[in-house]
């Protein structure tokens, strides 16, 4: 008798890991879903958690698991959770950067401590309901796009390497989200018209700008001047860590022209603006890379580079770089942001991805 | 239905064939309330008088009438602390208990506590004993009522509770014993542990959930928890849980019969589970006293490793066993039992309780000692602590020496 594979399914109490667990489950594995506390919720009162960290998805998880008849537990990452994800995500603005604390989350916490943890235990795979699939070449693991486009995760996944790949299922990589719906109606499951969740988890009301000024002591955000590029003052930012490359609204300033910011100089605590053109960039150096097939491939290269996770990609030149690598694109881009992540593809797979340095 | 081997026997017992037998007529045709005058409700009232003689049987009370049916072991040992303390609040306002307690008493005394009454937590050896002179060292001229466990859930060991019952009596002080681990595996006597008030489960012995019962010494000062009408002599209002309390008394009457029995097979289990244990992992160790222990009942600490984890890969597995007792868990805080025996909090996280039971099979215990190894294995491959044991960076917290 061969033992059914067992796979653990991280389930936030959203539509898409209840079907993940739902097909896994008609598949004939061996199901276990697994929620993770990432916050302290109880003592929160007041305050209106979302994503995974709330305590009413926890509750719909768990009811998910037992309408399929699974087992369902709770694995307390809150610590774990506190030290690599919203530290990560202070000290980024803290340094004059944007953080992504999804990826952040998906490499240090979901595809790291929880794939360990599950394997440990004894399952054979994770699933997560990414939309992304996993293709296997004759000598290796693939990173893909999903068939729907427009839900696309493979972006905040390309951390993942051939060990990960090797142990994780992504059941809804070959689904639309409208068939995911679907059938999360044909199961009976209560988060069947759910909506959607895009907000950061645990930023209340999405207010990324609150929930620093909460955080982070004043002392350590101080005010300090508006240089335009070509060198006038226009006025006094409130605080590097509230604005972001690219920004146009919320300035307070008014000089005929749209302003957009185009650097956060923290050596000198200094907010750069400037017109539209002034914040292209027509190349990008990208650090900490990492490789989905775990080596470098042969440069120069062609592909696709995604520079924040609702940018569609742009075409550019790979060059090895003392940082990492150098993207020099087809043609300038906006906003290119450091902090956020930039993705290579080829294709529809993902090669790998960094952190960006700077534009230039 | 999936298979499991069910090793966590203190938190729940599976329903003896006869206790459902029992309890089904009055699920169905037999719905009369008790208290009723009419036929249908003398039926009840017959079969709610036979349970309370088969109980009475058991802990050797001769007047079955000293016997409250209740809904549950927490709710009996509620009654019994808030019940004498209420009525004795003039005499005085001090309870005297012990660091290893139920939550049950643990939170009843914190309750009085708020309230204004003092409580003295009367501390235990490394083995999880309480010594009776303690006991009277912390009696004062305020104390009303002495409670403690028989045995203890966690841990299995058993306290001296005949010489505290002594004590007690000596100094005119109650004595309450929380009773939920003992009735119904080992022989209970009210007498011989010379007790006024005594707590008891029904599904801690192969009975059903949500029925217990409270033995009240006649004489005792004792104040009614729940008032409304005059059941249960105008001790317990609510109308009885009568299929419960039929579940209840037919437990009691098998228990006594097959208790020795049992113990002899589920003792070899135990043991058998136990040396495996202590032989095939490293860095192990037994909570609990070696000498003076529920012979279901094996607390091992297992180091760098979470509990918690251990659980899940073993339910994995379809092996159910419990880190501390049930009703904390879903919490991590380290167990209070093993803290106050002294077990350091990193090992204390760690640590499981198997409590095994009469369908318990030497198949099952193999299985367990085939893949418990295996679990405890992987987890520790998670852990750096391990890693830096293994490369002799750091000496075992329980052996005291390096890798």
């Amino acid at each position: 008798m061969t033992q059914k594979k067992k796979v653990v399914v991280a389930m936030s109490g959203g539509v898409d890991s209840s079907v993940t667990a739902a097909l896994l489950k008609e598949q004939g594995y061996d199901v276990f879903g697994v929620t993770m506390k990432l916050s302290n919720w109880e003592s929160k009162e007041g305050r209106t958690f979302g994503g995974c960290c709330g305590s009413k998805d926890f509750y719909d998880a768990r009811s998910v698991a037992q309408t399929l008849g699974i087992p369902h537990y709770s694995f307390d990452y809150v610590d774990k959770f506190k030290g690599s994800v919203i530290g990560y995500f202070k000290d980024s603005y803290m340094k004059g950067e944007t953080p992504n604390p999804c990826i952040a989350c998906n490499q240090n916490v979901k595809f790291d401590f929880l794939l360990e943890q599950a394997v440990a235990l004894g399952a054979d795979y994770l699933a997560t309901g990414h939309y992304a699939r996993i293709g296997q070449a004759a000598d290796r693991y693939e990173l893909k796009k999903a068939v729907d486009l427009s839900k696309d995760q493979s972006y905040v996944l390309y951390g993942l390497g051939q060990k990960e790949l090797s142990r994780v299922l992504f059941p809804l990589g070959d689904l639309t989200k409208t068939e995911v719906r679907e059938l999360a109606r044909k199961y009976n499951l209560r988060t069947a018209d759910k909506p959607d969740s895009y907000e950061i988890c645990f930023v209340p009301n999405e207010d990324y700008r609150q929930f620093i000024s909460e955080e982070v002591p004043d002392a350590e955000r101080p005010s300090g001047p508006i240089r335009h590029v070509d060198g006038r003052i226009l006025g006094k930012h409130k605080g590097l860590p509230f604005y972001t490359i690219g920004q146009r609204e919320g300035l307070g300033l008014s000089v005929g022209h749209p302003l957009y910011v185009t650097a956060l100089e923290t050596s000198t605590n200094t907010l750069v603006v400037g017109g539209k053109t002034d914040v292209l960039s027509p190349a990008v150096v990208v650090r900490q890379v990492t490789w989905v097939s775990g080596q470098a491939p042969a440069f120069p290269l062609s592909a696709d580079v995604k520079i924040r996770s609702r940018h569609v990609g742009a075409p550019a030149r790979l060059n090895d770089d003392p940082l990492g690598v150098r993207a020099i694109f087809e043609s300038a881009q906006s906003a290119v942001t450091p902090g956020q992540f930039a993705v290579f593809y080829e294709g529809d797979s993902v090669i790998g991805g960094g952190i960006i340095d700077h534009g230039f | 239905m999936k298979k499991y081997i069910y090793l966590d026997h203190n938190a729940t017992t599976k329903p003896r064939p006869e206790v459902v037998e029992a309890m089904l007529p009055h699920l169905r045709g037999h719905y009369g309330n008790a208290s009723s005058i009419y036929q249908l409700g003398q039926e009840e009232r017959k079969a709610i008088d036979i349970a309370r003689e088969q109980l009475a049987k058991l802990i050797g009370v001769k007047n079955p009438d000293e016997i409250v049916f209740t809904g549950g072991g927490s709710e009996s040992i509620n009654w019994a602390i808030k019940g004498v303390a209420f009525a004795n609040r003039d005499k005085g306002r001090h309870i005297v208990t012990t660091k290893i307690e139920h939550s049950a008493v643990m939170k009843s005394c914190q309750y009085l506590e708020s309230m204004g009454w003092h409580v003295t937590y009367v501390g235990v050896d490394v083995y999880g004993r309480v010594n009776p002179a303690h006991i009277r060292e912390a009696i004062t001229k305020e104390t009303v009522l002495v409670s403690i466990m028989h045995a203890n859930n966690e841990i299995g060991t058993i306290e001296q509770v005949e010489e505290i019952g002594k004590v007690c009596r000596e100094k005119g002080v109650y004595l309450h014993v929380d009773a939920l681990q003992t009735v119904g595996k080992i022989p209970v006597s009210v007498d011989a542990l010379d007790c006024n008030l005594l707590s008891i489960g029904a599904h801690k012995f192969y009975g059903p959930k949500g029925v217990g019962a409270l033995y009240i010494r006649p004489g005792t000062r004792i104040h009614p928890l729940t008032h409304g009408g005059s059941h249960e002599r105008n001790r317990r209002a609510g109308t009885e849980n009568v299929a419960g309390i039929a579940g209840l008394g037919t437990a009691a009457e098998i228990a006594l019969k097959e208790m020795k029995h049992d113990e002899k097979h589920v003792r070899h289990l135990r043991d058998k589970l136990e040396k495996g244990i202590l032989q095939h992992i490293e860095c192990v160790r037994l909570n609990g006293d070696p000498d003076h222990r529920m012979f279901n009942t094996s607390n091992i600490s297992i180091e760098a490793v979470e509990g918690e984890g251990l659980i899940i890969g073993l339910d994995m597995q379809g092996i159910c066993v419990s880190s501390g007792s049930a009703c904390s868990s879903g919490q991590t805080e380290p167990s209070h039992v093993l803290r106050a025996i002294g077990v350091p909090i990193e090992l204390a996280k760690g640590s499981i309780r198997f409590s095994l039971g009469r369908e318990n099979t030497e198949e099952e215990i193999d299985k367990v000692l085939d893949v418990l190894p295996k679990v405890v294995e992987r987890l520790r491959g998670l852990s750096p602590l391990w890693g830096d044991y293994k490369k002799g960076l750091r000496k075992s917290v329980i052996t005291g020496k390096a890798a």
